[in-house]
């Protein structure tokens, strides 16, 4: 499937929460990889365990109440799960950055801006503070941050919440990681900003190479940018494709509910298709298909038996026992 | 009031035959206070100036940024906030010098429709109290009727009968903003205001509180102003649109002529800045990334409040306010240069 070797391979990633109410199954076997260079789409609504995913791979969930109960994160002969928490800084903001949705929080109120930038650069590179400083400047004009010197000395209040987004960025990208990592980047943010922010990650992936993985909830968003998609519900992904395959043709019963409910800019559509019902609780570990409620496709196997992720095409694979192409249930054990 | 408004240069969109809500030169400043004795110092000028109608059963969409004025026009619409200067009559009784019992008794005629299904319910009361409320406020019926009668409001939203005893947070944010629903329509209403009914819902839920929407209008006859963000989601629902930025609307049209045939600077680029579902048409669609952010509405820039990010702007832009006109039958702008 992929010519080169992949930069990032998660093996069967379960992580749970320990909570007050019950134990809440947050991710359930989720597997996937990303190639070097490649824009992956990561889509799914709320609770969907796309966070999760990309949280547990650096072990940034709180633990206790979180457990990374199985899996394997392959980054570079290593596996992140594994490896001592020493060697996990290392990579953490090193190798792999990450962008958090709200940049209000995640950029601390009493720091300058330079101060964020170059603590990274501090700590895993270890350069004198003149080249600091000039390569602090160099990023936030790569951002696309006006006056960028001035900048330095700037504390996040006095920035909006596009330009904070775009020092999140800097930051993320301070050390030139292999995998940059953005949750939900321009969710906080309004449409116009949003398109900045979009253009900027394309531009600075073109140029520098990194793969990114792009978490959201708008389909809209990922259709734009991405090579390949992976949509998840209830902690499992439900299918994978590139991204034109995707939509073009769907295969997954809530890929093609999500599709039909959002109305589209560029038609006026008729009634929108909605998906009945609400999201899986995650209290119980799925031991049917966990969409099987609310899709209209289900038989009786749906509500028995767990899918897998089976591989049904080209780069494609979706955990369905139904056939939507053939329209019968899917021949597999 | 309403001569007074006329004369401080709002043009007014020529009066439908008979609109249900027609608003004339609307402003509202919040006062920004300062120094030693809280003396006024300045103004956020959240609304600065709009004129519009609103066609009884139809639904106007109001779409613009955060901080663009959109959620204010709704709350003085509704005399939820006081209007600084304008008119807005409603029924052609006009709402801002209306006070009191008098307005008491106009209330249940306009209701509106919170974004946030978590904070605008009470945690504390029931569904059929919540649902209940205006019933009990207004004096309708007996209690035996109202009983019916939240039944009743319960099984047009969707819900279930059963659902009355419950508290909010027994439900799923689709579900609760159902009942907020339910709650709207008690009394039968004649204008909702919809005020980003949608936003904090899943996208899988989304679409079933629009739908639910569109059949209660249908069948109740209701008039919508829906405001949002979601220029998707507006398209969808609207007849007419409004697009606001800095508390001042740039442009208003039928729906399709406004999302297909755009004329202002600010409308283009915020529609070529949504993202279509579609891999095929986001790889060849051609962007108008606008510079630099939303400016201050407490200091606005003097002329067209668009001129520091208009790709288009010329000397005139800064200097003068663009007139409010129409270029075509119900299509019009605020843009010197739109044509």
């Amino acid at each position: 499937m992929t010519q080169s070797q992949p930069v990032l391979e998660v093996k069967d990633l379960t992580t749970r929460f320990d909570t007050q109410d019950g134990v809440v199954h947050a991710v359930n076997g989720v597997s996937f990889d990303v190639n070097p260079g490649e824009f992956l789409g990561v889509v799914g609504e709320s609770g969907s365990g796309k966070s999760v995913t990309m949280m547990s791979l650096l072990r940034l969930i709180p633990m206790p109440p979180g457990e990374i109960i199985s899996g394997e994160a392959r980054y570079d002969d290593q596996d992140l799960l594994q490896i001592d928490i020493e060697e996990l800084r290392d990579i953490r903001g090193g190798k792999i950055g990450f962008i958090f949705q709200d940049p209000m929080t995640s950029l601390n109120p009493v720091l300058t801006v330079g101060y964020q930038i170059q603590e990274s650069l501090r700590i895993h590179q270890e350069l004198p503070t003149d080249l600091r400083q000039d390569r602090a400047v160099e990023l936030l004009e790569l951002v696309g941050i006006p006056s960028a010197k001035q900048r330095l000395k700037s504390f996040p209040h006095e920035l909006s919440g596009g330009m904070r987004q775009r020092v999140m960025i800097a930051v993320a990208l301070a050390c030139s990681p292999k995998i940059l990592i953005a949750d939900e980047p321009t969710t906080a943010l309004d449409v116009t900003i949003q398109a900045q922010i979009i253009e900027l990650v394309k531009d600075l992936r073109e140029r520098l190479g990194t793969a990114v993985i792009w978490i959201t909830h708008d389909l809209g968003v990922v259709a734009g940018i991405a090579d390949r998609v992976i949509v998840m519900y209830g902690g499992q992904i439900v299918e994978e494709a590139k991204v034109e395959d995707l939509y073009e043709s769907p295969h997954h019963p809530y890929t093609i509910g999500l599709l039909g409910s959002i109305p589209r800019l560029d038609q006026k559509g008729s009634e929108l298709i909605s998906i009945a019902g609400a999201p899986p609780s995650l209290y119980s570990a799925p031991e049917a298909c966990t969409f099987a409620p609310r899709c209209p496709w289900a038989f009786e196997r749906c509500h028995q038996e767990n899918p897998p992720l089976l591989q049904i095409g080209e780069g494609r694979r979706a955990a369905c026992w139904w056939d939507i192409e053939n329209e019968r249930p899917r021949d597999v054990d | 009031m309403l001569t007074d408004s006329t004369k401080s240069g709002a043009n007014s969109t020529p009066a439908a035959a008979d609109p249900l809500v027609q608003v004339t030169g609307l402003k509202k400043h919040f006062p920004i206070l300062g120094g030693l004795f809280r003396r006024q110092v300045g103004a956020v000028k959240a609304v600065d100036g709009v004129s519009f109608h609103i066609e009884r059963g139809e639904t106007l969409g109001l779409v613009g940024e955060s901080g663009s004025g959109k959620s204010t026009i709704g709350r003085v619409m509704l005399q939820l906030d006081h209007a600084t200067e304008g008119s807005v009559l409603f029924e052609g009784t006009e709402l801002t010098d209306t006070r009191g019992e008098a307005l008491r008794q106009i209330r249940p005629k306009m209701q509106m429709v919170f974004q946030d299904p978590h904070a605008s319910l009470n945690p504390r009361m029931t569904v059929a109290s919540i649902v209940g409320e205006p019933l009990r406020e207004h004096r309708a019926g007996s209690r035996e009727e109202r009983k019916t009668r939240i039944d009743e409001l319960l099984d047009l939203v969707g819900l279930e009968p059963g659902h009355a005893n419950r508290y909010p947070h027994e439900f799923s944010g689709g579900q609760r903003q159902r009942i907020g629903i339910a709650r709207a329509i008690a009394l039968s209403p004649d204008f909702i205001v919809c005020d980003e009914p949608i936003a904090a819902l899943d996208v899988s839920i989304q679409s079933q509180i629009v739908n639910l929407l569109e059949k209660l209008q249908d069948t109740l006859g209701l008039t919508y102003l829906f405001i949002s963000h979601d220029l998707s989601m507006v398209r969808h629902i609207a007849d007419r649109v409004a697009v606001m930025y800095l508390g001042r609307i740039m442009e208003l049209s039928d729906v399709d002529e406004l999302y297909t045939d755009p004329k202002h600077p600010y409308t283009k680029a915020l529609l070529s800045a949504v993202p279509v579902p579609d891999p095929k048409i986001e790889a060849v669609r051609q962007r108008v990334i606008l510079e630099g952010d939303i400016p201050s509405p407490a200091n606005p820039p003097p002329g067209c409040p668009f001129n520091t990010r208009c790709p288009v702007a010329q000397e005139r832009c800064e200097l003068e306010v663009p007139a409010w006109r129409e270029l075509s039958h119900g299509h019009w702008v605020a843009c010197h240069f739109a044509e």
